[in-house]
């Protein structure tokens, strides 16, 4: 019963996200054509979903930005990890991680198709650019808040560094990483749609690249809901993860 | 060099090492920065001490206290330990910090045995670490949090786990930053009994920094009152008390005689402080 209150709850923002769209599209503000309503768009996912093509859209752009968060992350962790812990590494790498990430990824798209093409490794290679300047960035500010004090209880006790490495600082960077899993995953999705301009075959992106050429409303719609459900699903497994493996912690995701 | 002659309690720095010395303070001085924190302490502890350091908020005790666990280094003047330079921290020294520092990822239980399941890796046998582990669960009375977070526990608790965990791993040396300050009353006298017992039982060497004179009288054999910062030792003050102490002590004539005597010499350098500040 409680269970199934919480679950009411979390889907009353969407409830009444979805009423205010229908009421912003009944009150006559905005031209009827312009704003599909969205049982429309649910039919059009519906629709779009039986015939197969949606779903393997779907699938490609969900790949892709797995494949980037996991290549982003797999170069952010060690990264983060060396120049927040180091303070020479930090200061030599802090100004161009800063000024590689204030450069947003699609600049950089041009670039990609002349040295990487516009095939499969050109789209996970921008996204792997933008989980990984997002990770890297909380990872070392994560880092660099370790408290000390802990490794040096440690070799009170007698660790050795290696002993301080493993018992010690992976189990306070484990939240770090999962943050900055969290936050480069929200980069890559934003930037999803933009890899996908190179030469769109498939995905979600194209889907709404072609639509967009037709002026077909409800079809754009219909994309950017399932990414923002996509997204909004990969962020709750992370969630779950990390309430279950931190709960020693002062302060845990909901 | 020698301005602080005067304040010297050791014999000369030149003195040969006996083996009852374990530890010596000579002509210590720590700055940083702009604040002179330590100037020219010397001092010895031998085996089976138990030396309280008595002195105002910020004069540099917990800095002395990091020279011989081994995180700080003097500037001049040298710690040794046993004959030899202090280069780093090591288990012989086990270290209770004034922030307690309980590891937050791992539970009460998992804290006390962090030091054990080290040692069982080194070769003590895991029925030793169980006891161990139950032995410091009970005596501080952790029994019910046993798989609680550190987040979950009071101050107190946090405190006699940090305690716990540093008994446990069964140092020769106990460095303690005021170790009983977030305890209430009964627990405090409780934890006093206790540790003098683990001294006498286990033959250990201790270093208390605290606030309540009455505890060092209580608890050392010496007392050092130690300066508004810059730290020096003011005094060095001998307890004449047996090692078999209990609380009636509390109330003799001599107790109450120098307690009034070291709480003049402590108010005397905490006044100095404030007019510092
Ligand atoms: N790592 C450090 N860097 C800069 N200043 C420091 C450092 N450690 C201590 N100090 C300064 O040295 C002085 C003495 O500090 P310390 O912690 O040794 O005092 P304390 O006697 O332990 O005080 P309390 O009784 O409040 O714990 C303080 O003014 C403090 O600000
Ligand atoms: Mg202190």
């Amino acid at each position: 019963m409680q269970r199934l209150a919480e679950f009411g709850w979390r889907l009353l923002p969407f409830i009444a996200a979805i009423t205010i769209w229908y009421l912003v599209r009944w009150s006559g503000l905005v031209d009827q054509g312009l704003l599909p309503p969205p049982h429309a768009v649910f039919v059009e996912i519906w629709r779009r979903s039986l015939d197969g093509g949606f779903l393997l859209d779907a699938w490609m752009s969900v790949r892709r930005v797995l494949l980037g968060l996991f290549f982003g992350m797999l170069l952010a962790v060690p990264v983060g990890f060396l120049i927040g812990w180091n303070r020479g590494v930090r200061r030599f790498v802090d100004p161009l991680v800063n000024f590689f990430r204030a450069l947003p990824p699609i600049a950089l798209i041009p670039l990609v198709i002349v040295y990487l093409g516009i095939g499969e490794v050109a789209k996970v290679a921008i996204l792997f650019y933008a989980a990984f300047f997002a990770g890297v960035i909380v990872m070392y500010e994560g880092m660099s808040q370790i408290n000390p004090l802990f490794v040096r209880v440690a070799r009170t006790l007698g660790a050795t560094d290696w002993e301080i490495f493993y018992k010690v600082i992976i189990p306070l960077t484990i939240p770090h990483v999962l943050t900055a899993t969290r936050v480069a995953l929200g980069v890559a999705w934003a930037t999803l749609v933009a890899s996908e301009l190179v030469a769109a075959q498939n995905g979600i992106g194209a889907v709404i690249q072609n639509a967009s050429a037709f002026f077909q409303l409800t079809t754009i719609y219909a994309g950017i809901v399932t990414i923002g459900f996509f997204a909004l699903l990969m962020d709750s497994v992370l969630r779950a993860i990390t309430r279950n493996f931190l709960n020693w912690q002062d302060r845990v995701a909901q | 060099m020698n301005a602080s002659a005067s304040f010297q309690l050791c014999e000369p720095a030149a003195s040969a090492h006996s083996p009852d010395v374990k530890v010596q303070f000579r002509d210590v001085y720590k700055t940083y920065g702009r604040i002179e924190v330590v100037h020219g302490v010397s001092f010895d502890i031998n085996e089976g001490d138990f030396i309280s350091l008595v002195g105002p908020s910020g004069c540099g005790k917990t800095t002395m206290m990091n020279m011989l666990a081994g995180f700080t280094e003097p500037d001049r003047g040298e710690v040794l330990l046993e004959g030899n330079r202090v280069t780093g921290p090591g288990p012989d020294r086990g270290v209770m910090f004034q922030d307690y520092g309980v590891f937050p990822w791992l539970t009460v239980e998992q804290n006390i045995r962090f030091g054990l399941d080290l040692r069982v890796k080194r070769g003590m046998s895991k029925e030793e670490k169980r006891e161990t582990v139950e032995k410091y669960i009970a005596l501080m009375r952790l029994g019910d949090f046993r798989d609680a977070w550190p987040k979950n526990l009071s101050g107190g608790m946090r405190q006699r786990l940090a305690l716990a965990r540093a008994y446990a791993a069964n140092p020769h040396f106990l460095l303690m930053d005021e170790p009983f300050g977030a305890l209430d009353a009964q627990t405090r006298s409780a934890m006093h009994d206790l540790l003098l017992g683990i001294m006498q039982s286990e033959r250990k060497t201790a270093l208390l920094i605290t606030h309540s004179v009455e505890e060092a009288i209580y608890l050392s054999n010496r007392i050092l009152v130690i300066s508004a910062r810059p730290s020096r030792v003011v005094e060095e003050i001998r307890v004449p008390f047996s090692d078999q102490r209990d609380r009636e002590l509390l109330d003799t004539h001599e107790f109450i005689e120098m307690r009034r005597h070291l709480r003049d010499l402590v108010m005397q350098q905490y006044a100095q402080q404030q007019e510092l500040r």
